[in-house]
């Protein structure tokens, strides 16, 4: 299964993301931020960086690159997307994603191992996870601190939309806990986490995140 | 409660990444005749009665703008 | 009016500002022999910021020498006097790595003078031909509750964080110290890792008649004019003409395209040579290109793309904006070369031309205004051999024994002590900086801080990886420099070791006062020669540095801090030498070497008392050598479980850490005075873990290494340090002094467990 990671000026984790596409068993394929061929990928990864420095805003110039225009329609149709960290950041400022990613509250960035709890086990991001499972993933973010307005955040619990939670302690604010959510249809993840970064032992510090990229390659599979 | 306002922004003399990256997405999406963008911070201060303005200034000296890279310019608005 | 070549000829006796511009009479009255006339003002900018300090190492050289007169080695494939030095690490593969400092603009604006800092070496770094692979910070502060020290660390550390993350390089290493002599005079270093295949790499020469000269990257605009002679000179307080910026503003995300666009240029092999702009910028980049290469070029400085259109063409040389480069491309691979940065929005410009001239001229407005021999610019500069003076008061010093000082006399005593030690700033857990960094980026960390050494994988398929650390100690140094020098060599050496690695090569950074000082002249070319003669005994070559003098507030200069980064190679980094106790049963814990009543410039002397006098601890190279062997030969055979050098706060130090980092408690019995085993300082110790049954495996290994080695303890199931007859302490408590003290001083963050 070919998976893309995007590539704007400025991401930092795309090779890691496709170096996980790979462990998982995907055949990665890099995507360009000024071509709107998605190259016939099954699945896209928006990786974490600073996409055009996140100035401005994160995410909101690479929002507006060629590619993501492809992936905005492509998603509406049920094209499974991942937005890790600054991914995340540009998912919600393209509105595939509610809410916003803000700066941490204690306006540091943090690069800390971090416990998660799954609490959406079924979107296509994360069904090989058991339900509730608590994993270690890497957090490293800046502006991590998701937002949202009271209405939008009970309609993401309603719905169970909030996909991954912090567990044992709030690396950067994010209101209720949340790490990661999801669009309605369960194909569109957006997280702050780094899964890329828990891959192999030797260099992370578990191989928990495995578990996003193979959930795909299963979805897709069956 | 009167309010002040206070405009930082870095020294024209400084580079500001930040305006130039939005320059270049804005010829990119089209938006042409757009020579140069700075980025700045903008405050809203509300202070008590009487203002000292010349305190406020050192306020905005000391605290808001780092004065090696930016400086500001403070207006105190009419109640 | 344009100060033309024509000009100058016609007006010998005009005055220049040689003086304002850091000059002395004699360098100017050279210039004028060198030209046969008086220097353009152009001229005269080129000269005065290429024979600085900073960029001509006048003071230096002469010392520095000893490091280029080593023994060959064969590790090295590019020696001293390349932008940084470039060591094979076998398999086709090369590793470049420098060491450089950012000290004084980090002082006058913390975040931006760290940040260019990082931005600075990284573009040396890639200027070989590498794609860098990892930063390390060793940083040196005034006392940690000065009120100014709460300005500079902030700043300093998010300034690293904010420029070294957003360029995706991972932070593996460093040191955060504390110590009066550096307020006013914090000491921000950064080290850089690149790597590439060996015939990838790319040099700093300008040959071939008829190339073009492109410069590439950022806009110029009127940064740090003169920066590199005002600002790496004694005084702060002289800036550049009204309305020039003082401080440079770093910007990562051009420079993060601008790697993205050189390696993929360096991939299609499109530039004959390639230089940064750093300090001295075009004078630097263009004098040095030319004088490596075919001698001559011609440059219109009227291309130069600049952000400010005020700028004088003098500016214009001297000008330090960040993130440009410059390229010497074949005329038929310009067109490649230009597709390649406009993929990537990299503003690029053909400004000049190489030629076989041996002369770089330089014209604007039509106007010769630079017509020298680059080799007078860039490499003729003064040689100074400055008066050297042993400091007045070492005597006092050296015979000022802390033998004198009150010690622990209770279990009691030796307890509170210990936790006061590790909750002291100096060797407290510094997880409140390094957690602003990004350390995983690029997938490739196997170790990071706070371990021995960092740890890179290179070659995912083979788990070819390298190890880098850096050590100095000033304090040390103070007492003897030429001892302090071998000391930080020996610890970053038996660093790198420890995590199973075979050091390979040497950096520095070589930071002190003025070298107008005959005392600091002094320490200065001991440490030199100190540094030389470890580098000899070791076998190991020295790749590169840099020298940052003028460390000082007024007369008083920091202690002398050569800071020494080792590079090591290790074949396979799945069998590195992590330093967490617990990760195997039946666990005990040896160790290597032999402990001496050290406490001379220790710091228990320094944190409990305040005291610096004494003999630093005797540093005994062959013994360093055959500990690495032994630290090599057992990761090799995978005996060894955990392993942590032995320096600053001694035993007792490294048992808290292997404890904390492992979650486990371990039991240990001391042989004779307990004070003295848990804090000595005494060099070349490692304490290593291992299974009960490999210890007479790892027995044989020291027995044929003739290092003394003994058993001092096991990990025990309660989560308790144990010092038998002495002391306990919960892992909790042991936890909680270790911790709380960077946030309590910087502040805790919210939103914490």
């Amino acid at each position: 299964m070919k998976i893309g990671v995007v590539t704007f000026p400025g991401s930092l984790d795309d090779r890691d993301a496709q170096r996980a596409v790979r462990l998982a068993g995907g055949e990665p394929v890099a995507l360009w931020h000024g071509d709107e061929d998605l190259r016939g990928v099954e699945a896209v990864i928006l990786p974490g960086g600073f996409s055009y420095g996140d100035y401005l805003r994160c995410g909101a110039i690479a929002r507006f690159a060629p590619v993501m225009q492809s992936i905005i329609d492509r998603a509406g149709q049920g094209l499974p997307v991942l937005g890790i960290c600054n991914g995340f950041q540009i998912l919600c400022e393209s509105h595939l994603l509610p809410g916003a990613l803000t700066r941490n509250v204690h306006l540091h960035f943090r690069n800390r191992d971090q416990l998660l709890r799954v609490e959406n086990a079924s979107t296509e991001w994360t069904g090989a996870f058991e339900p509730d499972a608590e994993i270690v993933v890497p957090v490293k973010n800046g502006e991590g601190c998701f937002v949202a307005a009271p209405g939008e955040l009970d309609r993401l619990e309603g719905e169970g939309r909030v996909v991954v939670r912090y567990a044992g302690g709030n690396p950067n604010g994010s209101v209720r806990d949340i790490a990661g959510i999801c669009n309605e249809r369960g194909n569109v993840v957006g997280l702050m986490p780094h899964p890329e970064h828990a891959v192999e032992t030797l260099t992370g510090p578990s191989t928990d995140g495995l578990g996003f990229f193979t959930s795909v390659l299963t979805a897709a599979v069956s | 409660m009167p309010r002040v306002l206070v405009d930082v922004m870095l020294k024209p003399e400084i580079l500001d990444p930040q305006g130039s990256a939005i320059l270049g997405a804005l010829s990119r999406l089209g938006f042409t005749g757009v020579h140069s963008i700075r980025q700045g911070k903008h405050f809203e201060l509300e202070v008590s009665d009487p203002v000292d303005e010349a305190r406020l200034r050192e306020l905005a000296d000391t605290l808001l703008a780092n004065s090696v890279i930016e400086e500001f310019t403070l207006r105190v608005l009419p109640r | 009016m344009i100060d033309s070549v024509e000009r100058a000829e016609g007006t010998p006796e005009q005055p220049q500002p040689y003086h304002e511009l850091g000059l002395k009479p004699e360098e100017y009255q050279r210039i004028r022999d060198i030209l046969g006339r008086r220097p353009t003002s152009s001229e005269l900018a080129m000269y005065s910021v290429m024979w600085s300090e900073h960029c001509s190492y006048k003071s230096s050289k002469v010392h520095l020498r000893q490091f280029s007169e080593l023994p060959h080695s064969d590790a090295l494939l590019v020696g001293m006097g390349e932008n940084a030095g470039v060591v094979d690490i076998g398999s086709g593969y090369a590793v470049t790595f420098k060491i450089e400092s950012h000290n004084h603009p980090s002082y006058v604006e913390p975040y931006q003078g760290a940040a260019t800092g990082i931005g600075g070496i990284v573009r040396d770094i890639l200027t070989m031909g590498a794609r860098p692979v990892a930063v390390m910070d060793p940083l040196r502060f005034g006392p940690a509750d000065a009120p100014d020290t709460q300005r500079v660390l902030p700043g300093v550390v998010a300034g690293i964080g904010g420029y070294g993350n957003c360029l995706g390089l991972p932070n593996i290493g460093g040191e955060v110290v504390f110590d009066d002599g550096y307020l006013g005079n914090p000491l921000v270093n950064a080290l850089c890792v690149g790597v590439m295949r060996h015939q990838d790499i790319r040099l700093a020469k300008a040959s071939g008649p008829g190339n073009l000269v492109v410069l590439f990257g950022a806009r110029t605009g009127g940064d740090g004019i003169g920066g590199v002679s005002v600002l790496a000179s004694e005084t702060f307080a002289a800036g550049g003409p009204a309305r020039r910026p003082s401080v440079q503003v770093g910007d990562p995300f051009t420079e993060k395209v601008l790697i993205e666009c050189c390696l993929e240029i360096f991939a299609a092999d499109l530039v004959v040579g390639i230089q940064d702009l750093g300090g001295a910028g075009l004078s630097c980049a263009t004098t040095e290109l030319s004088s490596a290469g075919s001698g001559g070029m011609h440059v219109v400085l009227d291309r130069v793309p600049l952000r400010d259109q005020t700028l004088a063409p003098e500016e214009i040389l001297m000008s330090e904006s960040q993130e440009r480069m410059c390229a010497v491309v074949r005329p038929s691979d310009v067109d490649g070369f230009m597709e390649i940065c406009a993929r990537w929005d990299v503003t690029a410009t053909v400004i000049g031309e190489v030629n076989d001239s041996g002369r770089l001229t330089i014209d604007w407005r039509a106007e010769r205004i630079v017509d020298v021999a680059p080799r007078t610019v860039a490499h003729d500069g003064p040689v100074y051999q400055r008066p050297r003076a042993r400091p007045s008061d070492l005597d006092n010093l050296l015979a000022d024994d802390p033998g004198r000082l009150p010690r622990p006399s209770t279990p009691e005593e030796l307890r509170s002590l210990l936790l006061r030690m590790i909750a002291s700033p100096n060797l407290c857990d510094k997880t409140w900086v390094t957690e602003q960094y990004d350390r995983y980026v690029q997938g490739n960390t196997v170790l990071a801080q706070p371990e021995d050494a960092g740890v890179l994988r290179i070659d995912e398929h083979t788990g070819l990886g390298v190890a880098v650390a850096t050590d100095g100690n000033g304090r040390f140094t103070r007492l003897d420099p030429y001892a302090g020098a071998q000391l930080a060599l020996a610890e970053a050496y038996r660093n790198v070791a420890t995590t199973g690695a075979r050091p390979l090569a040497v950096t520095n950074c070589l930071n002190f006062g003025s070298p107008e000082d005959p005392a600091v002249m002094w320490q200065f070319a001991e440490a030199v020669r100190g540094l030389a003669d470890g580098c000899r005994t070791l076998g190991l070559p020295v790749t590169g540095g840099n020298v940052s003098f003028y460390n000082q507030t007024g007369a008083a200069a920091i202690n002398p801090t050569p800071v020494i980064g080792v590079l090591g190679v290790i074949a396979d980094v799945g069998r590195r030498t992590p330093m967490a106790l617990g990760s195997v049963p039946d666990e005990v814990v040896l160790l290597l070497g032999e402990t001496r009543p050290d406490f001379g410039g220790s710091e228990w002397a320094w944190s409990e008392h305040h005291h610096l006098g004494g003999r630093p601890p005797t540093v005994d190279l062959e013994r360093e050598r055959a500990l690495a062997g032994i630290l090599i030969a057992a990761s090799e055979q995978g005996l060894l479980s955990a392993a942590h050098d032995l320096s600053d706060g001694g035993l007792a130090q490294v048992l808290v850490e292997c404890c904390l980092r492992g979650d486990v408690g371990a039991h240990v019995e001391l042989t004779g005075d307990p004070f003295e085993a848990l804090f000595a300082e005494s060099a070349g110790r490692v304490l290593v873990a291992l299974p009960r049954e490999r210890v007479p495996r790892l027995a044989d290994i020291c027995r044929a290494h003739a290092v003394p080695v003994t058993q001092i303890g096991a990990v025990q199931f309660d989560p308790v340090l144990t010092v038998a007859g002495q002391f306990d302490v919960p892992l909790a408590e042991l936890r909680a002094a270790f911790t709380g003290t960077l946030p309590a001083l910087f502040g805790t963050p919210q939103h914490r467990e």
